[in-house]
């Protein structure tokens, strides 16, 4: 077949681009090979916008182990045991098909973290949608949220946290990212680094169909109207398969039979073959004639490009294809020795004894294109409205709307489809700032939370990229975990469009400030552009997945208040900061303005002393003051306990809007017997933190005093309501 | 006494129901499907997962495998089986329960907490509970909504072969508290002989106060009594 301009188009690759290939191969490639490189050479796969402003970010640290550039992120939480972790996104598949979609995002995922030799042990999603009256919005979250319940319940992984959130930004272009985590002894990591020549390359796990195929470049390319006509190329998942395939890695990973294993996840058999030859320095053959299909007369293309799920390439060690054969027999799993590694450098495909394309793994992998794209900064937005200006509004009229609105509702709808139980280690189901995941037969346990602020990142994407890194450390905190390492997922809209790619470079300036100042580095991550519709960018929304540990599960802390007459303490200062606050966008659909200032000294500050203070057990209950500020944080700690709180109203700020609505950063509620306040008074005045006492513990009710009460119960009804009217 | 958790590709609760019972010095062996021969067990537990995917129907495919076989057999003789979410529905699809499982009367799967009444604690699944105890286990089902004839229904009844039904907090039996749509809110069933019995609630999950709770424990202790 003749390689004209417009298959080049079709493939997605640009003209100066496949000069490049030309110049590359120093020929013409033929059609296999061109679909290899454009499988290899798009935004999704090569990085090749994204990676110049990556490697900027932190990615050391005491308990690293493994950082970007491997299947998953790896740290190391003492005793031999490592957590294994990476979120991943899956946008463009579930706008086309939601439910298949977010269950192929949680089972890819899935795959990243157990080809590493870990046992998964917990799942997070990140899920935005667009505006609840758009019409496609209730069906894509009725199929996203089935699609990774389906994935995560079938294969017995519990699902313990996520966020579910309402834009119209997502209104043509949703976003569904998975996070896994995963457990593994140290000194038992799996890499996909191969070493050796002629060694057998082993095809495990379900066959290939025709499904997938261009997936990953369907993921680097803005939607049109005609989108509904890649449908195809949406991967159907298998979550019996994968669970199959994981038990069979896992027994297979017991002993030393394994030098490298790559699952096939993005560009299928093409990327994992490469990125295993391309780690290891070496060549890699391939006898196409030999891969399980699904259907007949697949052509190698096909096979190639295929994206079919729950499928891995091993390199194996001599002698040791009996043995490992016999575990994936027992599994019922397919089993086929279909190359080898050599020492040429080279991508080798073979159909039969013909060659059917040969291309140097370097042009592939290292020699890829690489943008340094143009960007703008985003200016720090003023401050405009005078706040005595809006209409008046009650406070408790204000609170109840907020608590009704969708972003701010009980998210059980979709939590209760999820189950969280299985492996009997979930310490703190979701609803809480963070989940807890017991190490299995151990004291120790996790603690796991995914967090995005995309009107923060939109107003200021350098402040932005600060706070969500701030937000995860936070959240962690919060259940007295100490914050250890992240994973992020950069969703944001097409990088050609220098506004679009300022977001990113801005707010991975921000997460790289902030990650440095904590100490708290990126493990992995994934990056997604392209989120958009003819020519409407999203919003930038990077989602942060943070891991911290607990030492002993018994010191774990959550939000809901204890006792009758503790006191609730505030700890940083509230300056009152409503730009970009929920009350602004809720009461008066008010969205200019900046986002809150973020201080990295006193963030860091207020989250050790208040870790020190839950670890020393002076602390009953702690929580996160975040998206609808103050009151939002109280209301939390009372609609799913069994107690109210008696709110004191501010000494000092005028408005109490401002008081109890705005979005200072680096605050927290905690908690306290009236025993430990003076002590904990002093700790903190030692530390140099503002803290002040603004409510008591009472039975029942929820009260502002001077403003309004109402029994904690109708609290919880009306932040019930939403999901289910819906 | 001497327990055999059967493990079927798919099954994914088989982990967690072996530790409650090596928890309780049961000596447990893991018997995978493709078996012939059963251990001598004391207990044969079906755990919770999606036996095969439960692609044809659930439990379907794992009533038909080698070792159901077996374990109809033994059933047939007295020995105890325990049938949990996944187990029950393969414990119907055998026949060795009656009735069947439908889904979820909201359609959904549901993963959350409830809470049950022991309706019937003479018999040697429960005989630590308390009569009319309340109980807080976990579901996790896509199919949990217990349905029968009325004739079978009747003889449930009559003859106190519900050891658990869904209730509330204060142990009041009601249709707001049933979640998924079962007939007289029941959450587990006894064979007649009662040495069967089949539950959707995980009571594995409620073993420990730090996870959850202990309402599980009882469960397994009853076995041991």
């Amino acid at each position: 077949m003749k390689i004209t301009n417009t298959i080049v188009e079709k493939h997605g690759l640009k003209p100066e681009e496949y000069s490049k290939i030309k110049e590359l191969l120093k020929r013409e490639p033929n059609f296999l090979e061109l679909g290899i490189f454009s499988a290899m050479w798009n935004e999704h796969c090569s990085y090749k916008s994204s990676r110049i402003h990556l490697k900027n970010l932190p990615t050391k640290g005491k308990q690293v182990i493994q950082g970007p550039g491997e299947n998953a992120g790896i740290i190391d939480i003492g005793d031999d045991d490592a957590i294994v972790f990476k979120i991943e996104s899956h946008n463009h598949p579930s706008y086309i098909e939601p439910y298949q979609g977010a269950a192929t995002g949680v089972g890819g995922i899935l795959r990243d973290v157990f080809t590493m030799g870990a046992r998964p042990i917990a799942l997070l999603n990140s899920i935005h949608f667009g505006s609840p009256e758009h019409p496609k919005t209730k069906t894509l979250l009725n199929g996203v949220v089935s699609g990774i319940g389906g994935y995560g319940n079938c294969i017995g992984i519990p699902t313990v946290a996520g966020e579910t959130k309402f834009d119209s930004t997502y209104n043509e272009n949703i976003l569904v990212n998975a996070m896994a985590v995963g457990c593994v002894d140290k000194n038992k990591i799996f890499y996909s680094k191969a070493k050796g020549t002629n060694k057998s390359v082993v095809y495990v796990g379900s066959k290939t169909g025709r499904d997938g195929i261009h997936g990953a470049s369907m993921a680097s390319a803005e939607f049109d109207e005609n989108s509904e006509d890649k449908k195809p190329t949406v991967q159907v998942g298998d979550p019996f398969a994968e669970k199959l395939l994981m038990e069979a890695c896992l027994e297979l990973m017991k002993d030393n039979s394994i030098i490298s294993i790559q699952d096939m996840g993005a560009a299928g058999l093409t990327s994992s073959s490469v990125e295993m030859a391309s780690k290891g320095d070496l060549g890699i053959e391939l006898q196409l004639n030999k891969v399980p299909c699904r259907e007949e007369g697949m052509t190698p293309y096909e096979m190639m490009l295929s994206e079919s799920q729950e499928r891995m390439l091993i390199v194996l060690e001599d002698k040791k294809e009996k043995d490992a054969k016999k575990i994936f027999e027992k599994w019922d799993l397919d089993f086929a020795v279909i190359g080898k590694t050599t020492n040429t450098n080279n991508l080798t495909l073979k159909f039969e004894s013909e060659t059917v394309g040969e291309i140097p793994i370097d042009a592939l992998a290292s020699k890829a294109p690489l943008y340094d794209r143009k960007w703008t900064k985003t200016k720090l937005p003023e401050k405009k409205i005078n706040i005595k200006d809006l209409k008046k509004i009650k406070l408790e009229d204000a609170l109840l709307k907020i608590l009704y609105s969708p972003n701010q509702s009980n998210k059980s709808w979709v939590t209760e489809q999820f189950d969280q139980m299985v492996m009997t280690d979930t310490a703190q189901r979701s609803g809480a700032d963070a989940a807890i995941i017991r190490i299995h037969k151990k004291e120790k346990a996790i603690a796991v939370t995914v967090d995005s602020s995309a009107n923060y990142c939109k107003a200021h994407p350098l402040t932005g990229g600060k706070q969500i890194v701030c937000e995860s450390w936070r959240n962690l905190i919060a259940v007295g975990a100490k914050p250890i390492a992240i994973t992020n997922c950069l969703n944001f809209g097409n990088p050609e469009n220098p506004k679009v790619m300022g977001q990113f470079a801005e707010c991975l300036i921000g997460l790289k400030e902030a990650c440095e100042f904590l100490d708290f580095p990126v493990v992995s991550g994934n990056v997604s552009f392209y989120n958009g519709t003819n020519k409407k960018n999203i919003d930038p929304t990077p989602v942060v997945g943070g891991v911290g540990l607990i030492q002993n599960t018994k010191n774990k802390i959550n939000h809901l208040l204890k006792k009758e007459g503790n006191i609730i303490l505030q700890i940083g200062k509230t300056f009152g900061h409503l730009y970009q606050s929920v009350f602004f966008k809720e009461i008066y659909s008010i969205t200019e303005g900046p986002p809150p200032d973020v201080n990295l000294p006193n963030e860091k500050n207020n989250g050790m002393s208040v870790l020190k203070l839950i670890s020393d057990k002076m602390i009953a209950s702690a929580h996160d003051i975040s998206a609808g500020g103050l009151i939002l944080a109280l209301a939390e700690m009372s609609m799913s306990s069994e107690y109210g709180l008696k709110i004191e109203k501010p000494q000092k700020l005028s408005n109490i809007m401002e008081f109890y609505f705005g979005e200072d950063q680096g605050r927290y509620l905690v908690e306290i017997e009236p025993k430990n306040l003076q002590n904990v008074i002093k700790i903190l005045n030692k530390n140099n933190i503002f803290s002040e006492a603004i409510a008591v513990v009472q039975k029942d009710y929820f009260e502002v005093l001077d403003e309004f009460k109402i029994n904690t119960k109708d609290l919880y009804k009306t932040n019930n309501k939403w999901y289910n009217n819906y | 006494m001497n327990s055999s958790v059967i493990v079927f590709p798919g099954s994914n609760c088989d982990r967690d129901i072996a530790g409650a019972l090596e928890n309780l010095q049961f000596r447990n062996t893991m018997v995978w499907h493709k078996e012939t021969v059963l251990p001598k067990s004391d207990l044969i537990v079906i755990p919770g997962g999606f036996s095969y995917g439960d692609y044809l129907r659930s439990g379907a495919i794992a009533a038909k495998s080698n070792i159901l076989k077996e374990v109809i057999k033994v059933a047939n003789d007295g020995c105890l089986v325990l049938g949990i979410c996944n187990g029950f529905q393969i414990l119907t699809e055998t026949g060795l329960l009656k009735g069947a499982l439908l889904k979820n009367k909201n359609l959904k799967f549901l993963g959350k907490d409830i809470y049950v009444k022991a309706m019937n604690t003479d018999n040697k699944f429960c005989n630590k509970y308390k009569h009319a105890q309340v109980l807080k286990f976990n579901i996790a089902h896509n199919e949990g909504n217990y349905f029968t004839n009325p004739d079978h229904l009747k003889e449930l009844e009559d003859k106190n072969l519900i050891p658990f039904k869904y209730c509330d907090e204060k142990g009041n039996i009601n249709e707001e508290n049933n979640p998924n749509g079962s007939l007289n809110n029941i959450a587990g069933i006894l064979n007649d002989k009662k040495n069967i019995l089949g539950m959707m609630p995980h009571p594995e999950r409620m073993i420990d106060q730090i996870i959850s709770n202990n309402d599980g424990v009882n469960l397994f202790a009853s076995l041991l009594n």
